[in-house]
């Protein structure tokens, strides 16, 4: 046996003995890399949100202030793009879930399996699909020339004007995240097994009392993971605002975007973009609070 | 539970207008991006490959388009390599912090992706790093990571660790057992979970528009187009080539790693 060879051996004995040697060389160089892109810049974007930005020169100014976050919370007018944000994700999370909550149950429960099949790949595609596409498409859907209006006028019905719109933020956001919505439903839904319910049936509860008592509990953390993505989503975008909304579709999203990209203000962007992730961690503590996460 | 046949019979409707829903958007540029005209509207009259060309000529369009492959294949190779691995110490190893540190991989998609995006502008800012084809990786490779080790962590749920004792005991090193046993039995969850990346990689324009500068990526041309309104028929046929080029690699993926539920496990733009 070469010296090479036994060297080799006793390496490997030496790993399989020392089973935290092997953790730790598979390890390191995924966390660290997560530790010094990911988590340092979370903390580059906390840092940088204490600067400001000098207004002759556009330099960003290494000195600690609490200028942006005063800035924020005094001027009413960041105070109504917040507000206008948190309604709009609420809005969106609502109507995911009443449309993904029978479509799910549906796929789940009722759809032959062949069939189930099929509404998974379907539900799958626009998940995966191009997000600029699907924009797109709306772009087309609901300008004043646009496929709505022809089909409205066409079919000799009143126009509806959705172009440039909150209602039409609310229709794109809805479409654009409703996969997120209906896959983990569909995942809750599938958990539970059949004969429950039929065991609910036998002991002489109705399809509603069931409904309520008996599948709703266990569907409950699906729609809290949906409604983490959907709320999330909604409070990232810049994109759906700029293209689909008007003149009154500022979000915290498009602000963020207006002050880092085109008001070359980073410092301010980085405040805002922590109000974002405030109102995240608000709403995963309420979600909390209602004991969302117990049965996960 | 006994649902009245109407109650069926209505779900089942209500399935079908939702299906309608989810697709028929998507059904309505890929028609208009064989319409002649160059106002976009239903019926089309006079169909036409021209826009393609059009779009495949313009010179921006092919260098934004070649960005975005490069950019793409190396976020992609990087996210492979470092999802697999954390994929594999998170599920084989038992240690302290365990479950913190697989609820915090998971922050990247969690969070916007503004947030993320903001953060490695302010990260490079600090740092003084120029925006490059190189910040525009790290940043992919950060949130493509997350789908590749989704992807891996569900297929070692599944498979059973016997095999990799059997094949030490009769004998193979660490590295041999890796190469013959493991890999194989993980293949077609690793070239899902790259394929997944990539197409993920490919179509992202939130974390990108923090992170690329003045370069231009295939989705930054498309945004940029539509913000100014102009070329908005040359904007639809490379829509449609995005659009192309992000389903076949997933349905593949799909297809080989069909009976998994590796697409439920979430993403985000």
């Amino acid at each position: 046996m070469s010296v090479r060879e036994r060297t080799r051996q006793r390496l490997g004995a030496a790993l399989w003995r020392r089973p935290w040697l092997r953790g730790a060389l598979i390890l390191s160089p995924p966390l660290m890399w997560f530790l010094v892109v990911y988590l340092a810049s979370l903390v580059a974007l906390l840092i940088t949100a204490f600067f400001s930005v000098n207004e002759l020169t556009g330099n960003i100014v290494y000195q600690w202030t609490w200028a942006n976050f005063s800035q924020i919370f005094t001027q009413s007018v960041y105070g109504v793009i917040i507000l206008r944000t948190v309604i709009m994700a609420v809005l969106v999370t609502i109507t995911d879930a009443l449309i993904a909550l029978p479509f799910a149950f549906f796929i789940a429960k009722i759809a032959s399996r062949r069939s189930r099949q099929a509404f998974l790949a379907l539900v799958f595609l626009p998940l995966w699909a191009s997000y600029l596409a699907r924009v797109y498409a709306w772009i087309n859907i609901l300008s004043n020339h646009g496929v709505l209006p022809n089909l409205e006028s066409h079919l000799g019905l009143p126009i509806t004007n959705l172009a440039y719109t909150n209602v039409a933020m609310w229709i794109v956001f809805s479409y654009l995240w409703l996969p997120f919505m209906i896959v983990p439903i569909y995942g809750a839904f599938e958990r539970v097994p059949d004969s429950l319910l039929e065991a609910s049936a036998d002991l002489g509860a109705g399809t509603w009392f069931t409904f309520r008592q008996v599948l709703m509990p266990m569907i409950l953390p699906g729609i809290v993971a949906g409604s983490i993505f959907t709320f999330s989503l909604t409070l990232g975008d810049f994109i759906t605002p700029l293209l689909i909304g008007g003149s009154s579709s500022n979000f915290i999203g498009n602000a963020i975007y207006d002050s880092a990209i085109n008001g070359g203000d980073l410092p301010f962007a980085a405040a805002l973009a922590f109000v974002s992730i405030a109102i995240m961690a608000i709403y995963l503590f309420l979600a909390r609070l209602a004991g969302a996460f117990d049965a996960i | 539970m006994k649902l009245a046949r109407f109650t069926r019979a209505g779900l089942a409707v209500f399935a079908a207008l939702v299906v309608l829903f989810l697709l028929g958007p998507l059904l309505v540029i890929v028609l208009f991006a064989f319409d002649k005209s160059n106002v976009q509207s239903l019926p089309i009259r006079h169909w036409t490959t021209h826009w393609f060309a059009v779009a495949f000529n313009d010179p921006a369009v092919r260098s934004a388009l070649w960005l975005s492959v490069k950019a793409g294949l190396a976020a992609t190779l990087i996210a492979l390599v470092l999802g697999t691995l954390v994929a594999f110490g998170i599920h084989r190893f038992r240690f302290f912090g365990r479950d913190t540190i697989s609820l915090m991989l998971v922050l990247p998609i969690a969070l916007p992706g503004i947030v993320t995006g903001l953060a490695l502008q302010s990260a490079f800012n600090l740092t003084h790093i120029d925006l490059s084809i190189y910040t525009i990786i790290v940043g992919h490779a950060t949130f493509c990571m997350v789908v590749v080790f989704n992807n891996v962590v569900a297929r070692l749920r599944r498979t059973s660790t016997s095999l990799i004792e059997a094949s030490a005991d009769l004998g193979a090193r660490p590295l041999q057992t890796f190469r013959l046993v493991t890999l194989p039995m993980l293949s077609t969850a690793i070239i899902a979970g790259a394929l997944l990346a990539f197409a993920l990689s490919f179509d992202e324009v939130i974390v990108t528009t923090f992170t690329a500068g003045a370069q231009n990526t295939l989705p930054l041309w498309i945004f940029g187009a539509i913000l100014r309104g102009q070329e908005l028929p040359e904007v639809n046929a490379v829509v449609v080539f995005v659009l192309v080029l992000t389903v076949v690699p997933i349905a593949y993926a799909a297809r080989i790693s069909s009976g998994e539920r590796t697409f439920g496990s979430g993403e985000s733009k």
